[in-house]
């Protein structure tokens, strides 16, 4: 075996405890996992089933969020998936990208367009006013 | 019957990555993949390394990846597998020689889960007592031998730096679930570390390779559950 071998199976440590991230992270999946297979599902049937997607416009979208309750629906179903899709990625980008470097910069990535995509969402979610 | 052995070779001192050799030899269905080896380390290429101690499926040392799956050498019959039948070191360890790999990343992974019973109390004029349904739950996780066939068949192993792999977490299960032990806290501490139990994506091969046919994947996922009661 040469030297280089050998070194680099030297930095190979096993873990050393830490703090709970990757156990809520891990019970976090299941949870929101559950939840999405009622609201995707949900949601699959209100846009494809009930109603014929050619009707889907404007006053459709804005008689729905009249009501808190349909705007809460949305809510959760982007905050759960966007957060069980980032994490998802996470755990993509961590088994796959062995380069340090890479890695922090492909999970920045990430995170920022994760947390762009949040803002952006929750904010029309709030602020948006009928106008029909 | 006639058997084409393709073994991966690979000497430090003249290879710079390993290649294939062929062996032909005469072998009978009954025989098994250890007593292919022998037959041409003693009478055909004194060179060739492997290691093997008990030869009878519970020492653990022959574990290798036989026609691509991880399989301890001396419990396979050449009547199981297909001929020609290839034959490489576990995967994810370094090679030092031939079909040897250096198994101390994989021991210091399992020293790390404190694999022994730790209990400070005191014993009493009589052993500790376990009841039969105590015992059950861990009575799995006792059959490993320390092969490395599950770490080394796991493909996150393969690509993670660090991950602590299949057996440590099936050492740890041994222990957890074991009524006498009280160092729960100290293991599941180590487990949930990135590098631990949850790196785990239940790829199952672990399950598959493990010559004592422990349920690996499910005393990770155990190891899991227990890790979100304890916290």
């Amino acid at each position: 075996m040469s030297t280089n071998q050998r070194t680099d199976w030297a930095r190979r440590q096993p873990p050393t405890g830490g703090s709970n991230f990757e156990l809520y992270a891990w019970f976090f999946m299941r949870v929101s996992g559950l939840f999405l297979v009622l609201l995707a599902t949900g949601h699959m049937f209100i846009m494809h089933v009930f109603n014929d997607t050619l009707n889907l416009d404007y006053e459709f979208v804005a008689a729905r969020w009249d009501t808190p309750y349909w705007r809460t629906f949305d809510w959760l179903l982007l905050a759960l998936s966007l957060l069980h899709g980032t994490n998802g990625l996470r755990i993509v980008l961590h088994d796959n990208i062995s380069n340090q470097n890479l890695r922090k910069i492909s999970l920045s990535v990430l995170y920022f367009v994760s947390v762009m995509f949040f803002i952006l969402g929750t904010y029309v979610l709030i602020a948006f006013v009928s106008e029909v | 019957m006639d058997i084409t052995l393709n073994i991966l070779r690979y000497n430090p001192d003249s290879d710079k990555r390993g290649h294939w050799e062929e062996y032909k030899l005469e072998a009978e269905p009954d025989e098994r993949i250890l007593d292919l080896l022998h037959k041409v380390k003693w009478f055909d290429d004194g060179s060739l390394s492997f290691r093997r101690s008990c030869a009878h499926g519970v020492c653990g040392s022959d574990a290798m990846v036989i026609n691509g799956e991880n399989m301890l050498a001396c419990q396979v019959l050449v009547k199981e597998v297909s001929n020609p039948i290839k034959i490489e070191p576990i995967r994810g360890l370094p090679v030092i020689k031939d079909l040897v790999v250096d198994m101390e990343p994989f021991f210091d992974s399992y020293k790390k889960v404190l694999p022994y019973l730790i209990n400070d109390d005191e014993p009493g004029e009589r052993e500790r007592l376990q009841s039969p349904e105590d015992r059950e739950k861990f009575e799995d996780t006792t059959k490993c031998i320390l092969c490395a066939a599950c770490t080394t068949s796991c493909p996150v192993f393969w690509t993670a730096d660090s991950y602590i792999g299949p057996a440590a977490i099936v050492n740890a299960h041994r222990f957890i679930y074991d009524s006498r032990d009280t160092a729960d806290k100290q293991r599941l501490e180590i487990l949930k570390d990135v590098n631990g139990a949850f790196r785990c994506r239940t790829a199952f091969n672990c399950t598959s390779a493990c010559p004592r046919g422990i349920q690996v994947t499910k005393a990770i996922e155990d190891v899991k559950r227990k890790t979100l009661t304890i916290n």
